[in-house]
């Protein structure tokens, strides 16, 4: 078990995402103020130190006692729509991982098929809807591939990373079919999708403080 | 921006404090932001909870009393509230009859309110329905957007609904009748002026002095068209046009017509704007079997008005006329 994720490696990768988020929050506000309501740096920011609060507060022992706790934090926290996907995402890793104390590659990447497929439902979204599905759908696609193909944990991570990247870039394109974007129709082309955007930072820190 | 505020950030806490000192029949709870009744739960009565974001006053915590809402949640201004506002506000008011959410057609409603009743079932058994309202004909092509925004059918609902839980009727009932007020009923809107969110501060959009936004939605969304300055009567046909032709509203069948004002636009004006309604439906042979006119759905402080028509039955309207004490709507009793 070279590869187990512990507790703490999970709370790190939190960590790391709370952080690119903070750093970020005002090129994100600024992509939702294109096409959204102005409000999604803002809202994860918020969501995200609180949950960071939390896990100083607390530490939780188990990989699915932390998810949990992350994920019920963001969605009483972030509020619009960001705060129940996010929520979701996180209860639904949680409810994957379960109450062990470490977790495998293969069990973490069955833990994001399971938050993304939560997503998917809990937002009614497709691939192509320009919502924060078309970063996490390839990122979790890439990772799953990686390590069907004997890639390590790090490797694997990486080849995410640049998936959910090249899916973030592959909005700015689209016509929104989901969310306050959808409004404006054909307006909502040749802006990137804040969603996406902050999808991508997820992936990157789970890189950084995973691979 | 002038506004009566102390701290932009703490304006939806303090308003809920003015509530709970102005009307003493209600209970707020401040930590989760829920207005109910003061008599709630009541034993073996369907349970009716709203909410959404601040900003629409009289909706949702001032039509909260007997006859319409037991509760509603207030989220931030513009902003869903949240799954433990929503679940803490269906376990106030679940007299083990069911809760019935009303909850308005945005994404971020939408799915809060839908955790909250998977958490509520999972957590405490009780039975939640929701049902979404979604009246708003400005938006046009629902297979290709979030689908039509909730608007002034809202209003209608909670007091039609309203009636129907306070009358002992199941929850499966009351959810139909709710049902049948949103798939009878149409609006759209019009901005004269941008509202401004007090934490932001400046105007939401910028609409010049001779122009105004037709199909506006009630966060300042952006409607089908700016369009010039138009007098009331062409206002009125322009509102009514589109709402007329989508359900269809056809000569003969009575409607409940409501003139409702977006905040700024004073009751004389919308009286004005009620008449030249009025006498489109007369030329159309739409009867009128009952009239609303005020704000009552709002958008901060936006100049403009909608119109909403609702086709009623014997049945809708022996509800619309029953006893209802609330803040925001209040007769019969």
């Amino acid at each position: 078990m070279a590869e187990a994720i512990t507790t703490g490696d999970l709370a790190a990768w939190l960590r790391e995402f709370a952080r690119t988020v903070h750093e970020q929050r005002d090129q994100l506000t600024e992509l939702d103020s294109a096409i959204g309501d102005a409000d999604h740096g803002t809202n994860m920011d918020r969501g995200l130190a609180a949950a960071v609060a939390a896990l100083d507060d607390a530490a939780p022992e188990t990989a699915g006692a932390l998810l949990k706790k992350v994920g019920t934090t963001l969605v009483s926290t972030v509020g619009g729509a960001s705060g129940p996907l996010y929520g979701t995402l996180f209860l639904r890793m949680a409810v994957a991982l379960g109450d062990d104390d470490a977790a495998s590659a293969e069990q973490l990447a069955a833990a994001l098929r399971a938050g993304l497929d939560g997503v998917a439902a809990r937002g009614r979204a497709e691939l192509g809807d320009k919502t924060m599905l078309d970063a996490l759908a390839p990122a979790v696609d890439a990772l799953d591939a990686a390590l069907a193909g004997g890639a390590a944990l790090g490797e694997a991570l990486a080849a995410a990373s640049d998936a959910a990247e090249r899916g973030r870039d592959a909005t700015t394109p689209l016509q929104a079919r989901k969310g306050r974007a959808s409004y404006l129709g054909e307006r909502s082309i040749g802006h990137q999708d804040p969603g996406a955007t902050s999808v991508a930072l997820l992936v990157a820190a789970a890189a950084t403080a995973l691979g | 921006m002038k506004k009566v505020l102390n701290d932009p950030k703490d304006v939806v806490a303090e308003a809920l404090l003015g509530i709970e000192a102005a009307h003493p029949d209600l209970r707020v709870d401040h930590a989760h932001r829920v207005v109910y009744r003061g008599d709630a739960p009541r034993r073996g009565k369907v349970g009716l909870v709203s909410g959404g974001g601040s900003g629409h006053e009289p909706l949702h915590g001032g039509f909260v009393g007997r006859g319409m809402l037991d509760a509603a949640c207030a989220g931030e201004v513009f902003t869903s509230p949240t799954p433990d506002q929503v679940q803490t506000a269906t376990a106030l008011v679940d007299g083990g009859a069911g809760v019935l959410h009303v909850v308005k057609n945005y994404t971020g409603d939408v799915m809060n309110f839908e955790m909250a009743a998977e958490l509520a079932a999972a957590e405490s058994g009780t039975e939640v329905r929701a049902v979404v309202v979604d009246d708003d004909v400005a938006v046009r092509d629902s297979t290709w957007t979030a689908g039509r925004r909730g608007v002034g059918a809202t209003v209608l609902l909670e007091k039609i609904a309203g009636a129907a839980a306070e009358e002992g009727r199941p929850l499966d009932e009351v959810e139909r009748i709710a049902r049948t007020v949103n798939s009878s009923s149409r609006s759209m809107g019009v901005a004269l002026t941008s509202c401004t969110v007090p934490a932001v501060g400046h105007p939401t959009f910028d609409l010049p002095d001779d122009a105004m936004e037709l199909g506006v939605g009630i966060h300042g969304e952006p409607g089908r068209e700016r369009v010039p300055l138009a007098p009331a009567r062409d206002i009125a046909r322009m509102l009514l046009d589109p709402v007329l032709e989508d359900l269809p509203f056809e000569s003969g069948t009575p409607v409940l017509a409501f003139v409702n004002g977006l905040g700024a636009t004073p009751l004389l004006e919308l009286y004005l704007l009620y008449h030249e309604v009025a006498r489109i439906l007369d030329d159309r042979g739409v009867p009128v079997a009952r009239s609303l006119v005020g704000p009552y759905i709002t958008s901060l402080d936006m100049a403009g008005a909608s119109v909403t028509l609702l086709r009623v039955d014997d049945e809708l309207l022996r509800l619309w006329d029953a006893p209802v004490v609330t803040p925001g709507l209040r007769w019969g009793a």
